[in-house]
């Protein structure tokens, strides 16, 4: 029994079969990547999560419960946050505004007029996103706009956004596409730290250097299918991922 | 200085308040050397000012431009126009019952308009405010009174002070005797004004407004962090619209009379102006939008040919002829035509709106005498919350 | 049958209006990605190039009568159409076919506005948000028609069909049944007319090289700028070539509908309802349901349907009918009859 249980799910886009039957158990509090090669169908799994596409068949239960059908709020609401392969921010708002919007919406839900209460009488909830800020390294900047800052410190924002709402499950779409080295491990670093906490996290990703320093355990999709699904430690011997993923070369 | 109003601290919000009604309440004051503190013409102020600041509740913090909140003020005056009709000449019930019925028509048009976003929102809404403006003008004409306009009449069953109004007196708004024109008008729609701002001003800082302000950024971001912002847009069109009723009613208070020709898209496009010439998002600009856009339409309405003459009549016959003809282009009947020039150069120059080029030339002239330093800068230029 | 048949040839004229309207729009958004408010104007100042045209060609001269005098005593003033004077019948003859010729001054001119407008102001808003698209066309609108009412007044000038087309057809005779079914040739000539225009835009298109790059441009605008297409250029023809149709589409409904200033506004809110009814930058959509509420708002106007809609309290539906369907159909198929995904949104 995992948290996120995906049980034969078929996607075709026209006559493409994106996904064929896959299988996935995502274990409470691990940390699962998902690789393979360029259109392995990754991308498409990950949006029949978040309710972009719903599969032709199979199911995608959540916590005893489906997420097909759910509307994108609907799935946040339950726990499962998502952060973006391109960071998205609120551009225009200033960097702490930007996480105390995911904190109020976790705390008031999807909807709640709250309209003539001053922002600032919400103390928990400035304490929480500032909270949050320091432990991302962005709390000096908390007024500022955040449309200029740096490919690194907009996934840091993302992340802080994503984790101020004490997700259950958190995907994660590549997030150090883009990023210099240093970002990337800086990257790597604070998700380390964030997964003490026992967020389940379901990570997509290309760069091997960061699939093996987080995962606990790894699905290697292959043309819709998946074709392996292991420990680090044996994804990094077994041919058939060399074979379909890496093309025969070595780690 | 202007940052003041455009830049709210917690603390500073109920003294800006305080100083924006003392900068309302003695406009009889300060006006008087611009020839504007005549009650006509400060109440259109006070009530363009509402509907403004109602406008700008919607299109600043979400970003959704409506083409068609002239609607609302029209069904506004003709709630009010019947409650007198229906009730008595009390402003009070007539403004409470526009208020709602705007609001519902808001609630409606803005539930099939809200379905779409971007350009879709705005030609939904256009269209909708000129179903609405044929309804009035001809199909609902029982109701409308349709072309010649609703009044109120003498035979009307108005419950509550049908024997006190005399047979003589004119059919005019009153609260305790006291007749809504001229001055007491003005003071009426000045409260309003100030209550209404001060509403606006909340709803700019509250968690509500932050979400609305989201929604303009990043709205796919919105609502995979779990917010349902359908209802978010709804309630900030809703409550847009009830401002627009309201104003629709205080224009009926100081003259109970409403017509279709108050929903027509050009007045929807007016309030557009009214708060792009102001500055968008900001609290004071949409205000002092619409009082620019009356002033000017009241100067320039005024001019015809025999003031024109005058005006040039130290050139030479033939340069006199010419110079008239021209400029009575722009002036008397032909003030929609500056208005929709003024629409092109605001747009093109200056987007921010007044506000923001005053903000601008603040800038400038504190960097020419020295006085911003660069921390003093950065804090200038940072823009303000609510834009 | 007869009455019916005659309903949808009275809705497909004022269908062909929108169409054209709604086909220029599209065009224009498919390619630049910007909402023309001012479309309607160029249909409004097509109108008004037929009236010009019309007013250059009866000028008149005017003769004092050496040997007439009318009743008070006055000489009796001659006016001959210089035209006439000039031409003699085959001025007569111009005159008639004033509508018909103004296309041909119309389509330099409208050509001339379009370009000019592109050029002159809509290309600096291609990157703007959309909020100021909107508002610097729609300022442009009334810019436009307060010009027009500052040289022509604001009442409608009436403006004839050559006599030749004045008349009407009786298609009743057709089918045995005179009297019937009358319907005025101008209204066919216009028809014909508008079919023509579509099948001309569609048909430049489909089959020549500058079609394919803007229909490339419409599918994804982006990729065709990379390409290294000089696009700008071809946006300038796009927009020129809406203007014309628009244009065109104005004078030749200037014998149907009197144009005053403010028709180009009546008419664009129509066609924006028909662009979302079709589906936002879907031609196709735009052209049918342009053709389509057309004849629905004819139906509605029928006296029949009117005086039945009376009875169970419901006057005036031909004016609103229109609006009626397009919440009708935005609420079952939000993306119009043949709109298709992430087109403007």
């Amino acid at each position: 029994m995992g948290i996120l249980e995906v049980r034969d799910v078929n996607k075709n886009f026209g006559g493409l079969k994106a996904l064929h039957n896959v299988n996935l158990d995502v274990q409470e509090g691990s940390v699962h990547a998902i690789i393979g090669p360029n259109g392995a169908g990754k991308s498409t799994l990950l949006n029949c999560f978040i309710g972009r596409l719903t599969p032709d068949t199979g199911s995608v239960m959540f916590n005893g419960s489906t997420l097909l059908g759910l509307k994108p709020h609907e799935i946040n609401q339950a726990g499962v946050v998502r952060v973006f392969q391109t960071p998205e921010i609120f551009s225009e708002l200033s960097l702490l505004e930007n996480v105390m919007i995911p904190a109020f919406a976790k705390r008031d839900g999807a909807f709640k007029l709250n309209a003539f209460s001053d922002v600032a009488r919400h103390g928990e909830i400035r304490e929480k996103a500032m909270h949050m800020l320091e432990e991302v390294g962005l709390a000096n900047d908390r007024d500022k706009t955040s449309s200029s800052m740096s490919r690194g410190d907009k996934r840091r924002l993302e992340l802080a956004m994503c984790l101020v709402q004490d997700p259950v499950l958190l995907l994660l779409d590549e997030p150090t596409a883009g990023m210099s080295r240093a970002d990337t491990n800086a990257t790597i670093d604070l998700l380390k730290k964030i997964g003490g906490r026992g967020v389940t996290k379901i990570v997509i990703e290309h760069d091997m250097h960061v699939v093996f320093s987080l995962a606990d355990r790894i699905s290697v999709l292959a043309q819709g299918t998946v074709i392996v699904e292991d420990i680090p430690s044996k994804i990094k011997g077994n041919e058939k991922v060399q074979e379909a993923y890496l093309g025969g070369a070595h780690l | 200085m202007l940052s003041l109003f455009t830049k709210s601290s917690e603390k500073s919000d109920l003294l800006l308040l305080a100083l924006f009604a003392v900068v309302v309440f003695a406009m009889p004051i300060w006006l008087a050397p611009f020839g504007a503190a005549y009650p006509d013409l400060m109440q259109r102020f006070a009530i363009y000012g509402i509907f403004a600041t109602g406008f700008n509740i919607l299109f600043g913090l979400t970003g959704y431009l409506s083409f068609g909140h002239a609607a609302f003020l029209g069904v506004g005056s003709y709630t009010a126009v019947w409650t007198f009709k229906l009730l008595g000449m009390n402003p009070i019930p007539a403004i409470i019952a526009a208020i709602i019925v705007a609001g519902l028509f808001a609630l409606l048009i803005g539930f099939i308009s809200l379905r779409r976003s971007g350009i879709y929102f705005s030609i939904l809404t256009l269209a909708f405010a000129q179903m609405c403006y044929n309804l009035a003008y001809s199909v609902l004409t029982p109701i409308t009174n349709g072309e010649t306009g609703l009044r109120v009449l003498r035979d009307d069953l108005r419950l509550f002070d049908a024997p006190t109004v005399g047979d003589g007196g004119p059919l005019l708004s009153h609260i305790g005797g006291i007749e809504m024109t001229g001055m007491p008008g003005f003071y009426f729609a000045a409260v309003l004004l100030v209550i209404m701002v001060g509403l606006a001003m909340r709803i700019f800082r509250s968690p509500f407004g932050m979400m609305l302000k989201a929604v303009k950024t990043n709205q796919t971001r919105l609502n995979y962090t779990g917010v349902n912002t359908r209802p978010y847009t709804l309630a900030a069109f809703v409550i847009s619209g009830m401002y627009a009723g309201l104003a629709g009613a205080l224009l009926c208070v100081i003259d109970p009379l409403a017509g279709a020709e108050r929903m027509q898209w050009t007045a929807s496009g007016e309030v557009v102006l009214m708060t792009i010439l102001g500055g968008v998002g900001t609290i004071i600009g949409p205000i002092l939008g619409a009082a620019l856009i009356k002033y000017f339409e009241n100067i320039f309405s005024a001019f015809n040919d025999q003031t024109l003459n005058d005006i040039f009549s130290f050139l030479p016959d033939q340069l006199q002829e010419g110079f008239v003809s021209v400029t009575s282009l722009f002036v008397g009947e032909g003030w929609n035509l500056s208005l929709g020039i003024l629409f092109v150069i605001i747009v093109v120059f200056l987007p921010g709106g007044v506000t923001e080029g005053l903000n601008r030339i603040g800038r400038f002239g504190l960097r020419r005498l020295g006085i911003g330093h660069k921390s003093k800068n950065e804090d200038e230029t940072s823009p303000a919350p609510g834009e | 049958m007869d009455a019916i048949l005659l309903q949808v040839l009275n809705g497909l004229d004022k269908g062909a209006a929108y169409a054209l309207i709604a086909l220029g729009l599209t065009l224009i958004f498919g390619t630049l990605g910007v909402v023309n408010f001012a479309h309607g104007a160029l249909f409004m100042l097509g109108a008004f190039c037929a009236v010009t045209i019309n007013k250059v060609l009866t000028l008149q001269k005017v003769v004092l009568s050496q040997t007439e005098t009318t009743a008070w005593g006055t000489p009796l003033e001659i006016r001959t159409p210089l035209a006439q004077e000039w031409f003699g019948d085959l001025g007569l003859t111009i005159i008639d076919f004033s509508v018909p010729i103004s296309i041909l001054a119309a389509i330099p001119v409208m050509l001339l506005i379009g370009v000019v407008m592109e050029r002159g102001l809509i290309r600096y808003f291609y990157k703007r948000p959309h909020a100021e698209q909107i508002l610097v066309t729609f300022g442009l609108a009334i810019v436009l028609q307060e010009i027009i009412k500052a040289f022509f007044g604001a009442n409608p000038i009436q403006q004839n069909a050559p006599e030749m087309l004045q008349g009407a057809i009786d298609f009743g005779a057709l089918f045995g049944n005179p009297g019937a079914l009358v319907y005025p040739l101008w209204r066919m000539v216009y028809l014909a007319f508008s079919v023509i225009v579509i099948l001309s835009v569609f048909a430049f298109l489909q089959f020549t090289t500058f079609g394919m790059v803007v229909r490339a441009g419409m599918a994804d605008r982006e990729t065709v700028g990379l390409l290294g297409i000089d696009i700008d250029r071809r946006f300038t023809i796009v927009f020129g070539i809406a203007a014309v149709v628009a244009g065109t589409a104005g004078v030749m409904y200037t014998p149907i509908l009197p144009p005053d200033y403010h028709m180009g506004m009546d008419f664009l809110v129509l066609s924006f309802v028909v662009v979302v009814v079709g589906g936002m930058g879907s031609l196709g959509g735009a052209v049918s349901a342009g053709f389509l509420l057309g004849i629905l708002q004819s139906f509605a106007s029928m006296s029949e349907i009117r005086d039945l809609l009376a009875k169970v309290g419901i006057i005036g539906l031909d004016q609103i009918i229109i609006y009626l369907i397009a919440i009708v159909i935005l609420l079952v198929r939000p993306r119009g009859l043949m709109g298709r995904k992430g087109v403007m949104e």
